[in-house]
């Protein structure tokens, strides 16, 4: 069984971001067939009801294209996929920088930190 | 697919239902949720026929409901009423002879799913498999109208896991719709369309759940919360 969903967001969308993850890590490729609605619902125990509004809500994206009789299928557009890896990183960036500046913490620290962060961490990976 | 049109329901002095209206259209899984004694079970009795209402009206699929409902409705009950000298072949066997709905290759397929043995005495299941058992002869009917009260009721994880699976798995949302009752909403959290709220009779809540987590950022445990606080 896979990770479990934040029962307080909506589960389409946390699926259909846990989709685009999948996309971004290759674990799924261009053009490559996603799970059936009940397959993945099963995967994920969520009701196929969810799946069929995720894969609605990612068709919406143009990120996969349903075949009709076919299936659905991430889309082989790498505009496309170029745009959804941006706007992933800017929705994880404001995840954070939200979480800084409620803590109290000022865009100078923030860009400060996070470049000594990157610094360290580049120095550890190379040692 | 189900309505209720201004339906009370007493037994004696005790008011279970109050006015109650109510229209639940097909292709959704419905959570009942409440206190005990809240209405919940009387609700469910009251579709499947098997209790008639004080006043009001209840249609299931524009039929009036009594006890020839049972066509259309399949109910498990909270209780465990089984034949224990009957093995769970047997008892297949026996609800396929009552219900001309009763399809055959689907109960096998969640009986392997629910990894039964077709031989052992109904006596000698744990609690656990009678409850995988149970789900296999609700599910295996093909009726618009699938009734569960309790399902998940002192059973542990691992089987409470395996029933949501074989709910996602077996049940035909293009045609069917569910109602459950439960005390454990963390495990039908998220395989839930609706929730409806139900205290003292009255229904105090009744939404989609997506859009209360999308609307109101809280899970169904937080707004039940809320409501029942009130």
């Amino acid at each position: 069984m896979t990770d479990t969903f934040h029962s307080s967001k909506p589960i389409y969308s946390q699926l259909a971001e846990r989709i685009q993850r999948q996309i971004l890590r290759r674990e799924l490729a261009p053009g490559d067939k996603l799970p059936s609605v009940r397959e993945m619902g099963i995967q994920s125990n969520v009701n196929p009801n969810t799946v069929q509004r995720t894969y609605r809500e990612l068709e919406g994206m143009n990120i996969v294209e349903t075949k009709r009789g076919q299936g659905t299928f991430v889309t082989e557009n790498e505009e496309v996929l170029i745009r959804m890896r941006e706007s992933l990183k800017n929705d994880e960036i404001s995840r954070f920088v939200s979480g800084m500046h409620q803590m109290g913490y000022s865009d100078v620290e923030i860009e400060a930190g996070l470049v000594a962060f990157l610094k360290t961490e580049g120095e550890e990976k190379n040692q | 697919m189900i309505t209720f049109s201004d339906v009370s329901k007493k037994y004696l002095t005790k008011t279970a239902l109050r006015n109650i209206n109510l229209e639940l259209s097909k292709g959704k899984i419905i959570g009942l949720v409440g206190e005990n004694g809240s209405g919940k079970s009387t609700t469910l009795k009251l579709i499947a026929g098997l209790t008639q209402p004080s006043k009001g009206t209840i249609t299931v699929n524009d039929k009036s409901v009594n006890r020839r409902i049972a066509t259309d409705v399949t109910y498990l009950s909270e209780l465990d009423e089984y034949y224990g000298f009957y093995n769970v072949g047997q008892t297949i066997d026996y609800y396929a002879s009552q219900f001309s709905d009763f399809n055959m290759e689907k109960a096998e397929e969640i009986r392997l799913f629910m990894k039964l043995d077709r031989h052992v005495k109904l006596k000698h299941l744990s609690k656990g498999n009678r409850g995988r058992l149970k789900i296999v002869l609700t599910l295996a009917r093909e009726v618009p109208v699938i009734l569960m009260d309790e399902p998940f009721s002192g059973l542990d994880p691992m089987v409470r896991d395996s029933i949501v699976q074989g709910l996602i798995s077996f049940v035909d949302l293009e045609d069917q719709i569910i109602l459950i009752t439960t005390h454990e909403i963390k495990e039908v959290e998220t395989i839930l369309d609706e929730v409806i709220a139900i205290k003292d009779g009255d229904i105090v809540g009744h939404h989609n759940v997506e859009d209360l987590r999308f609307k109101e950022n809280v899970s169904i445990v937080e707004w039940m919360t809320k409501i029942y606080n009130q």
